[in-house]
């Protein structure tokens, strides 16, 4: 068995879920989704990547204004948003919970209603981040239909699952579940309600050729604008 | 604060010289971290004990405006964010939130840009699709949200009043005699120029000749006719970057990140940097000039 990361791990769960998509974009501090794209690049898939924080060589040249630009547009496919909090109705929150303030709600107010799929991403799964209702709505999960929206959630990665959203019913529903957990932990450890697929299948570990692809051109480029994560995950790999 | 800027743009002496032209209480718009950011001019406001700031991030902000809430400059943020990006939530406004010395108006990126580009071309408010279900629009008294007027269905749609800094302040690569900044792709600073009623900018080098003149250049360029001053500050966006010159300091982010989550270590980080060390020497010897 090829031995990995949990990032390694979690970056093929999520390249698996871009799918055939042809623009996708990366907004802040988003890792883990940024190495994901790499790798779909790194197999010869032709997606544009347009990473907001790419260090030089950005691709855009009318400011921080032109990604939401392009989202209003109807250019960009597929877009990923974390959460302080997130909830069963795939309400995130990235502003506050009780006393505790976050840095704040970002693009995703506008990104989650005009990106055409949303991949939610928090690596932490737990009873505080994913909580029965969110404390302050950043953006909603979903939209009355009056209420113009080109795309929504498409899934929630955590560390330790993978989640489908069921648009039909407002719910997500138990897709996958990491190697090393089990279906109780993810109840456990979840703070929503949810459905469960039958059978629920163990996430799919990364190929030898994904961790070759991995440690090898995806480390360099992540390396150049993710300098402390790419440390972290292949230190002296890159 | 009120008057457009004029046809000169003034040649002041140093990043010192500008922040003793914005005045306490000011409407201040900031670029992000990534973007380009006058720091100098940022730790002469601090040592000058301005009062009262109200921050606007475009669209977000980081080490610069964390400094500014730690020191005590600021009494209001508009912003989508503040955090330090990979080294993590920022400090200062994080405690100064949370314990209500800070006055938070939460907005989300695009409907900064959007109040932005109002002010811009001079009308008042404009829309924005999205945001609707979110608590921002309740929390904003602001905003408003109205039936779209070109729609025979039902399309409600957020409105944004525009919006108007009082001040715009950036860094540069380049100015030139004619007063001209050359600011690359950095397109939001031209967005907030515009909007402002006062832009103090900062530059890296002086360049000869009216860079308007140079096809290559100009597309680049925010011309003279936003530009109230500029001084020279050379690295001054130092620890934060500029194209092709310097990147941002990671190592030195890093050690801001973990020294100011005490009052103390950030206490000792502005002793160290902000009253001390490289930048008083940068600042005495502009002052020498």
């Amino acid at each position: 068995m090829n031995t990995y990361t949990r990032e390694e791990l979690l970056a093929c769960a999520i390249a698996r879920l871009i799918g055939d998509a042809r623009h996708v974009a990366v907004g802040a501090a988003s890792p883990i989704p940024a190495t994901a794209c790499a790798l779909l690049r790194a197999r010869g898939i032709g997606l544009r990547i347009s990473l907001l924080h790419k260090r030089s060589g950005n691709p855009f040249t009318e400011g921080s204004r032109e990604l939401f630009d392009l989202a209003g547009q109807g250019r960009i496919d597929v877009f990923f948003l974390g959460g302080a909090q997130i909830d069963g109705e795939a309400n995130v929150n990235l502003v506050r919970a009780g006393t505790n303030r976050f840095p704040g709600s970002f693009g995703s107010a506008f990104m989650y209603f005009a990106a055409k799929r949303t991949i939610l991403f928090r690596e932490e799964h737990s009873r505080r981040t994913l909580v029965p209702r969110v404390d302050f709505i950043s953006a909603p999960g979903w939209s009355p239909p009056e209420v113009w929206r080109r795309g929504g959630p498409q899934a929630l990665v955590t560390g330790k699952a993978l989640f489908a959203w069921q648009k039909e019913s407002r719910r997500f529903r138990l897709e996958s579940v990491h190697p090393g957990y089990t279906v109780e932990e993810i109840r456990d450890d979840t703070g929503f309600d949810y459905d469960v697929a039958s059978p629920v299948v163990n996430t799919e570990m990364p190929s030898r050729e994904e961790l070759a692809l991995l440690r090898g051109p995806v480390a360099r480029e992540i390396a150049a604008n993710y300098p402390e994560f790419a440390r972290r995950v292949w230190a002296g790999a890159a | 604060m009120n008057g457009l800027p004029a046809n000169e743009t003034r040649f002041l002496a140093g990043a010192g010289e500008i922040a003793a032209q914005i005045p306490d209480g000011a409407v201040l718009a900031l670029p992000p971290d990534y973007s380009l950011v006058a720091m100098e001019v940022v730790r002469a406001l601090i040592r000058k004990k301005s009062r009262n700031l109200k921050l606007l991030g475009v669209p977000v902000l980081g080490f610069c405006a964390d400094l500014l809430i730690g020191a005590g400059c600021v009494a209001e943020v508009e912003t989508s964010a503040v955090s330090l990006g990979e080294a993590g939530l920022a400090p200062r406004f994080t405690a100064a939130a949370e314990s209500g010395e800070l006055k938070v108006m939460d907005a989300t990126c695009p409907a900064v840009h959007t109040g932005l580009q109002a002010a811009e071309k001079g009308v008042p408010f404009m829309p924005l699709r999205g945001v609707l279900g979110s608590d921002l629009v309740e929390q904003r008294s602001d905003w408003k949200v109205l039936q779209n007027p070109f729609s025979p269905a039902q399309d409600p749609v957020l409105l944004l009043p525009a919006i108007f800094p009082d001040v715009a302040l950036f860094h540069a690569r380049w100015a030139d005699r004619a007063g001209n900044v050359w600011i690359g792709r950095r397109k939001e600073l031209a967005t907030i120029a515009h909007a402002a009623q006062r832009c103090y900018v900062t530059y890296e080098e002086l360049r000869e000749g009216d860079m308007l003149e140079d096809e290559l250049l100009a597309p680049g360029v925010l011309s003279s006719v936003y530009v109230t001053a500029v001084a020279q500050a050379e690295r001054g966006a130092w620890p934060l970057g500029v194209a092709d010159l310097y990147t941002i300091d990671d190592a030195h982010i890093a050690h801001y990140a973990k020294e100011a989550k005490t009052r103390e270590g950030f206490q000792r980080y502005l002793d160290e940097h902000v009253y001390q060390g490289r930048t008083a020497r940068v600042r005495d010897r502009a002052a020498h000039r």
